[in-house]
């Protein structure tokens, strides 16, 4: 089986190829000039990222601006990974705000040189891009996305107190779920119990800050949401591997992630928790985890 | 009853960063020190998540985590003191978050593991590790101060506070451990701005004296190497 080469960092602005062939995603990927058949690399066996770019479902791209928006669009660029977690903070961030954007889909197993100039620190995703200045880690985007696009509604409440309370809860969020969550899918036997322990732990401390308020900031989607949602998706991989409901330990913060799917922003850019699974069963392939 | 409060001691750089914030812009509070290896019942009220050090207490209504601390207090007291510690533009803004973000995961766990190394070789690990975060940050001031003394421009801004709060623990650990961590031949600019730093007058107010953080250092070393032995008996 052949797969199509993303080498050239794909763009899937206003270039989406009518094509439906059986992988769609990947014509959409493709840029209109791009021409390479080089579908095998040489015949070396197809990198995990490459896997993991085939899996991506197929969905609108994040954000197809209007042709006469190009030019704008084209001053915003986000480089990420579809099932980023950390992409999709800035993806529903930069919905939220109205923003035209380009969105680059890149290969970890073959980064660009965009990239890799943009973020030469980490060397990671996601990048914003903005008049050709890179602003790297996602709440550090979001947080610029918040004071750059000021007319649109805020992400961060005006108050200095409820402010802080947000940038506190987002900072909880960005230190604990992705790392215990991560533990949970790759480790087993008594580290796993523990992993599975704290993880609880942590979604009953989520839970209790939600309490009966519709989003964390209150009436108002704001920064925190933003934050956690994206997890959201990937509760059932966490359930699933960790053995344990998110719903029975967390029934609020279930409805909370319900509710904040029935915004355009979010269900526009979260992918099914099937498709989270799946790409993570390649990932414990990867590491060889049984 | 001080309407601001502040649980912790300068002796941790986390509490020190806000003291220092709070210096800058000349506010007046009450300084609440916990009992080393005894956390009260305020700090437990206050800070339930963490149960940490610094807290900042103002109205009554708690605030933790040094770096959302530091921009509450900046907030708050927009014009007070010395100014705004956070950059005018969002751009710079993004960039003082980005490099505090590199700091906090990054610079200071390196700093943390050259104390704790048990053999020469982790030791050297560490401080090469260590050196590589230096080195980044020292291209990191050349550019953000286009050619002034910090990394806000002329006044001391943001990164300063969240970088400037360790100056006094990476020299106690470069005289007992008799290691040169921030070499002057190969970051010369973060040379200078340690001299910059430590000269500002908010700065001084707060800074805790090299000899207590020295003494401290040796203390926590000792009951470390104390507990390692006792574990292995």
């Amino acid at each position: 089986m052949i797969f199509p080469s993303t080498a050239h960092g794909s763009s899937s602005v206003g270039t989406r190829d009518a094509s439906r062939d059986l992988f769609p995603c990947i014509e959409c990927l493709r840029r209109r000039r791009c021409v390479s058949d080089n579908l095998t690399r040489g015949g070396v066996p197809i990198e995990f990222f490459h896997i993991s770019v085939l899996l991506r479902p197929h969905k609108s791209p994040p954000h197809e601006p209007h042709p006469q928006e190009a030019t704008m669009a084209e001053a915003v660029v986000l480089l990420d990974v579809w099932v980023s977690p950390f992409g999709q903070r800035c993806r529903i961030a930069l919905a939220e705000k109205g923003v035209a954007y380009e969105y680059k889909e890149e290969d970890l197993s073959n980064k660009s040189p965009m990239l890799l100039q943009a973020n030469p620190v980490h060397k990671k995703i996601p990048v914003l891009i903005h008049d050709g200045k890179p602003v790297c880690e996602s709440l550090v985007i979001v947080q610029y996305i918040d004071e750059v696009w000021s007319d649109g509604a805020p992400i961060l409440p005006a108050d200095p107190y409820a402010r802080a309370q947000a940038r506190f809860w987002g900072d909880f969020v960005d230190k604990k779920i992705y790392e215990c969550g991560t533990r949970l899918w790759k480790l087993k036997g008594e580290a796993l119990q523990e992993a599975k322990k704290e993880f609880i732990e942590i979604l009953k401390v989520l839970e209790a800050e939600l309490g009966d308020r519709k989003y964390f900031g209150g009436d108002a989607f704001g920064y925190v949401d933003i934050a956690l949602v994206p997890f959201f998706a990937w509760f059932y991989t966490y359930e699933t591997c960790g053995g344990f409901s998110v719903e029975a330990e967390a029934p609020k913060l279930v409805a909370w992630g319900k509710r904040c799917m029935e915004r355009e922003s979010v269900s526009q850019t979260l992918y099914d928790p099937l498709k989270v699974y799946e790409f993570v069963g390649f990932l414990k392939k990867k590491y060889g985890v049984e | 009853m001080a309407a601001v409060k502040l649980i912790g001691s300068p002796i941790s750089p986390f509490v020190l960063r806000t003291m220092i914030a709070l210096s800058l812009k000349k506010v007046e509070y009450e300084l609440l020190p916990e009992k080393l290896g005894e956390k009260s019942e305020l700090l437990l009220k206050s800070n339930p998540v963490y149960k940490k050090i610094p807290v900042l207490i103002h109205h009554d209504r708690p605030i933790c985590e040094s770096a959302v601390i530091v921009e509450y207090i900046d907030q708050v007291w927009p014009e007070s003191g010395y100014g705004a510690i956070l950059p005018a533009d969002a751009y710079h803004r993004a960039l003082h978050r980005f490099w505090t973000f590199y700091v906090d995961d990054k610079l200071f766990p390196s700093l943390v593991a050259i104390g704790k190394a048990e053999t020469e070789e982790a030791k050297a690990e560490a401080v090469e590790q260590f050196r590589a975060g230096l080195r980044l940050l020292e291209e990191a001031f050349v550019k953000l101060s286009e050619g002034k003394a910090f990394f806000g421009g002329d006044q001391v801004g943001f990164l300063d506070v969240m970088l400037g709060c360790f100056v006094v623990w990476i020299e106690a650990m470069e005289e007992v451990l008799s290691l040169e961590l921030l070499e002057e031949a190969t970051m010369p600019a973060l040379h200078g701005w340690v001299v910059s730093f430590r000269a500002h007058e908010a700065v001084k107010e707060v800074m805790p004296e090299s000899g207590k953080v020295v003494e401290f250092f040796k203390m926590i070393r000792a009951m470390r190497m104390k507990a390692a032995a006792d574990a292995t008996n």
